[in-house]
């Protein structure tokens, strides 16, 4: 059966590259610190089921260390020029627009079809990692057809995927780090212990005072935790269950749908959720960490106040 | 109380700057410790986690393809189609960009697009170029920084106001499984159509800040 088993050597297998070829850019004044890095990083993946918990965790804590430490550089694989990139796009053309068209459609294929294919009545792909599988099958597939269709060196794939690795940097490790962070805080108890909290100062006997404490309670929450999955089922069992449906008699299914989506204006004003709001960040080169940040904040703080608006209304038909 | 200490830390952390995996590592071990974990525990905790999350990072395999597709030319390409649409400006592509981004999110397509496999190599390319051509000449840094941080907060916000749509999206499985331990019974459909309200709302309030951001990005280069 395809599924995790396959993705996870594969990326071993590529972040080991990124290692062992950044060891060898002479341009990298810190080309140790990048090597060192990500051949750790693909050590989690090759065998870190054989690490132990304690093992991966000592594994992160050295990952945080090079990177705290500023021993991470940027490689300067040899690339085209833009003059050479000018040219070589008049050369090609709109044709280069179908290996990156190749990566959605693959992806929706995948999507739907993995699930059902079967080898001997056995599921060839792991139906709950399809998507992962087919966005991985995705990137395999339309690297193939831009090396074939654009006459590209053998040596391409990785060095390019290095050098927007380097880009991106520590950056790359956050979304799984805070994952893990997420992890610890549900064993101390931060997520109920803020619960509480919120529910201890809600306002017991106005409508739109219960359903704004809600809807802000979970942008909040999600700022602090990075994460609207974690915010949900605390604050909808400490505020929304007793208060908006309960007392007041809320519509469940308007209340969660858009308290989830209020959680989503949180995501979307907080350092936290890394991978929407600090990768892009890195990887379009952005001098400010926050610039992204910065310019959805008017979207979501007016959101949050339409969220609140359409609670209040569409809730409470009856 | 104390284990708040760790979401402080956090807080605290990135509005200084420090690195933040470092951060995250400082705020588990001070949440951990205050809920009275040993410092090998937090450890354990945090690795045991580290490694079953492993597939959040696995989208970065998606590299290779993006690099050696710019190698071959395909961001200076994107920018000569869009120079050759001569109604583009970056707001309006923006706007055909959040409305296809809903849509194809609400249809469960959430990974199809992304900021490395379209933000990056297509779409803040062709949204520089058409604020370029209308402001006449190459953009001051700043516009350039603000036009390429708003090609990533439209495909956020597409995303987030559209996946909801789709029935068998996670946070919606999550809020069908919850009420269900609750007592409540709610369909999946009946979550997914009251995300439709907000997902039209979004579309119009960022839709009316990318026509304000046009405007704007002319007074600033008219400005300077």
């Amino acid at each position: 059966m395809i599924g995790l088993t396959f993705v996870y050597p594969l990326a071993g297998l590529v972040f080991g590259a990124f290692a062992a070829l950044s060891a060898f850019d002479r341009e990298n004044p810190k080309r140790l610190g990048n090597a060192v890095f990500w051949g750790l990083f693909a050590v989690c993946f090759l065998v870190g089921d054989r690490l132990g918990d304690l093992g991966n965790g000592v594994l992160a804590l050295a990952l945080a260390l090079i990177a705290g430490a500023g021993q991470l550089g940027v490689g300067k694989p040899r690339t085209t020029t833009s003059e050479e990139r000018e040219r070589l796009a008049r050369v090609h053309g709109a044709k280069l627009f179908l290996p990156a068209l190749l990566i959605p459609v693959t992806v929706l294929v995948g999507a739907l079809t993995l699930k059902r294919l079967s080898v001997h009545g056995a599921p060839l792909v792991d139906p709950k990692q399809a998507t992962l599988v087919a966005l991985v099958l995705a990137s395999l597939a339309a690297t193939l057809l831009a090396k074939i269709l654009f006459r590209q060196p053998a040596s391409a794939p990785l060095q390019e995927g290095r050098r927007l690795m380097d880009l991106v940097g520590w950056a790359a490790l956050l979304p799984q780090m805070l994952a893990a962070l997420g992890a610890v805080f549900a064993v101390a108890g931060v997520g109920k212990t803020i619960g509480d909290l919120v529910a201890h100062v809600t306002p017991v006997d106005s409508r739109l005072a219960a359903v704004t404490a809600y809807c802000l309670g979970m942008a909040v929450f999600t700022m602090m935790m990075g994460n609207a999955f974690a915010a949900f089922p605390v604050l909808t069992a400490g505020v929304a269950l007793p208060l908006v449906i309960g007392r007041f008699h809320g519509d469940p299914a308007v209340v969660c749908a858009i308290g989830m989506l209020s959680g989503f204006c949180g995501t979307l004003l907080t350092p936290l959720a890394a991978n929407f709001n600090l990768v892009p960040a890195a990887l379009l080169q952005l001098k400010d960490r926050y610039a992204v940040i910065r310019a959805q904040a008017p979207t979501a703080a007016v959101m949050l106040i339409v969220n609140v608006v359409l609670m209040n209304t569409l809730a409470f038909r009856r | 109380m104390l284990t708040l200490l760790g979401v402080l830390v956090v807080m605290l952390g990135f509005a200084l700057r420090f690195n933040p995996l470092l951060v995250v590592i400082a705020a588990a071990m001070t949440s951990g410790l205050a809920a009275g974990l040993s410092p090998i525990e937090v450890l354990t905790v945090f690795g045991k986690a580290f490694r079953t999350n492993r597939y959040v990072s696995v989208a970065w395999l998606v590299l290779p393809a993006v690099g050696v597709l710019e190698r071959a030319g395909l961001k200076e390409q994107a920018r000569t189609t869009i120079l050759r649409l001569k109604a583009a400006s970056a707001g309006r592509i923006l706007i055909a960009y959040l409305a296809l981004r809903q849509l194809s999110a609400a249809l469960g397509l959430t990974q199809a697009a992304g900021h490395a496999q379209t933000v990056r190599p297509l779409l803040a390319p062709m949204t520089e170029a058409a604020a370029e051509a209308r402001a006449g000449g190459a953009l001051s840094d700043n516009s350039r920084e603000r036009v390429r941080a708003m090609s990533a907060a439209t495909d956020n916000v597409g995303l987030f106001f559209g996946e909801d749509i789709f029935l068998a999206i996670g946070s919606i499985l999550l809020i069908v499984g919850f009420l269900d331990q609750s007592g409540l019974t709610v369909e999946p459909l009946a979550l997914s159509v009251w995300a439709i309200p907000s997902a039209l709302a979004a579309f119009v309030v960022h839709g009316a800040r990318l026509l304000l951001f046009d405007r704007g990005l002319v007074k600033d280069e008219v400005g300077e």
